[in-house]
């Protein structure tokens, strides 16, 4: 039996997890997830990603890669053989960076603040959602071409960035009883967000929303319950 | 290392509209600068007023409205470090990057975790007081302790020559003495942090950096004003 030589640690659940394995799965590696238990870090975990203790963690042959985009540039780099996943061109590819960047510092941070926001304060961080939608319906047109994808014909960096929060953002239209992702307003990206979650790289990592909604309950549960974090 | 590198036809053609947009003393800008005179790159250069911006830098980053943004044959690239990676992909001489994958994403890590982490920790323990000083030096300590340790053996993050990671923490070089001096606290010191210091004197020292160094004394009346417009504040956290 061939040993095992690609390992991800991570959690169903984490978009940041989803991204390595849909990158993955792009270049056809197999790979072996090791799950950590959700409210504990394995000893493997806390080895491997001894700064950040978080997932995931991409752990090549004996080398630990951390941080999800970074383990996506390190996985297009090693597996040449496979699609490609960021373009050829300099311009393209620093294009697909600054927005793959801008979805995590900016667009996220908005999605996660509108979670536990309040009255005024929850406006304003839907209105910042709502607009970065705007700002990437309007990249997604430029970048794809019109093509299917922000990577063109097949999925890319761009669309294993933004993609991966599609189940979160299911979940918080939900919960909030709002639509982010529109017909009118975001025609380009509906359509893109139909497409990703149907290709084949990403189908069997994307969860259900269902089963989101569940686990975000839990997690809203354990937020209120746990003392105030130390950083 | 002799740094005036052999610009081909071929580069200058490519060089031919190349503009920075920047401002005096920004760390991010900076970054641009070194990258571009490490590599002999030729550009122009447009200095910001971030108190009255150009519309031209309001056209080329609507995004976020700020410096530093490259503009090549009239196409703009936004953030530094994604302009770092662009410039050490279409010039190759004087790579910043290694070649090896791991070895990037090594790079790529500690970029990242300096603009993600240390920046912010030592911001910190510069604009606070009293407890919540001490409290942010404790943190931004612990931080640079991973920083330190990752110049084991080595004369600079990237070993023997300015890499990636060198420039992205040419602020620590530029700006801690600054810091520490406005502030009057002392955040490395040689028992705990002897390669960073050493890193330190080796970055301003080393040719092509030292000289797009910001003049110290007028970064210390630029962060003598932050400091007291933070610290006259009410600091409720």
């Amino acid at each position: 039996m061939v040993k095992n030589d690609v390992k991800v640690l991570g959690a169903w659940p984490s978009p940041y997890v989803m991204r390595p394995r849909i990158a993955l799965n792009i270049k056809s590696v197999n790979y072996e997830f090791l799950e950590e238990t959700f409210g504990s870090k394995s000893e493997l975990l806390l080895q491997s990603n001894p700064v950040h203790k978080k997932i995931p963690v991409l752990i090549h042959g004996d080398k630990p890669i951390c941080e999800s985009m970074i383990i996506v540039e390190y996985i297009d780099e090693v597996w040449t053989s496979g699609p490609s996943i960021l373009p050829s061109d300099p311009y393209d590819r620093a294009i697909q960076r600054f927005w793959a960047a801008y979805v995590d510092e900016k667009w996220f941070a908005a999605m996660k603040g509108l979670r536990s926001a309040q009255g005024e304060e929850r406006k304003a961080f839907l209105d910042q959602v709502t607009e970065g939608l705007a700002l990437l319906e309007e990249a997604f047109g430029k970048c794809s071409k019109g093509k299917a994808f922000f990577g063109g014909d097949r999925i890319g960096l761009l669309d294993i960035a933004f993609g991966s929060f599609l189940g979160w953002l299911k979940v918080t239209e939900k919960l909030n009883g709002v639509k982010l992702l529109d017909e009118a307003k975001t025609p380009g990206l509906v359509k893109w967000a139909e497409r990703f979650c149907a290709d084949a790289a990403v189908k069997s990592v994307m969860p259900e929303t269902e089963k989101l909604l569940e686990f975000s309950k839990v997690l809203a549960a354990k937020m209120k319950g746990a003392p105030p974090p130390k950083n | 290392m002799s740094s005036s590198a052999m610009v081909t036809a071929n580069q200058l053609i490519i060089m031919a509209e190349l503009k920075l947009f920047r401002t005096w003393s920004s760390c991010f800008c900076l970054r641009v600068v070194w990258a571009l005179d490490l590599k002999g790159i030729q550009y122009d250069t447009i200095f910001e007023d971030l108190s009255n911006k150009s519309s031209l830098l309001l056209q080329y980053n609507p995004v976020y409205k700020k410096v530093p943004v490259l503009v090549h044959n009239g196409k703009p690239l936004l953030e530094s470090l994604v302009i770092l990676e662009y410039i050490d992909e279409i010039w190759k001489q004087t790579p910043l990057l290694p070649e090896d994958p791991s070895e990037r994403a090594t790079a790529r890590f500690w970029a990242k975790f300096g603009d993600d982490k240390v920046l912010p920790s030592i911001w910190n323990a510069f604009i606070k007081q009293g407890k919540d000083q001490e409290e942010a030096i404790v943190t931004a300590q612990e931080n640079l302790g991973c920083v330190e340790r990752q110049l084991t053996g080595k004369k600079f993050f990237n070993g023997e020559t300015i890499g990636l990671v060198d420039l992205a923490f040419g602020w620590l070089a530029n700006l801690l003495s600054v810091f520490e001096e406005v502030c009057g606290v002392t955040l490395i010191d040689h028992e705990k942090f002897p390669l960073l210091l050493e890193w330190i004197q080796n970055f301003a020292d080393a040719p092509i950096i030292k000289e797009s160094w910001p003049p110290r004394d007028k970064l210390i009346t630029r962060y003598q004003a932050f400091h007291e417009v933070y610290t006259s504040k009410e600091a409720p956290k």
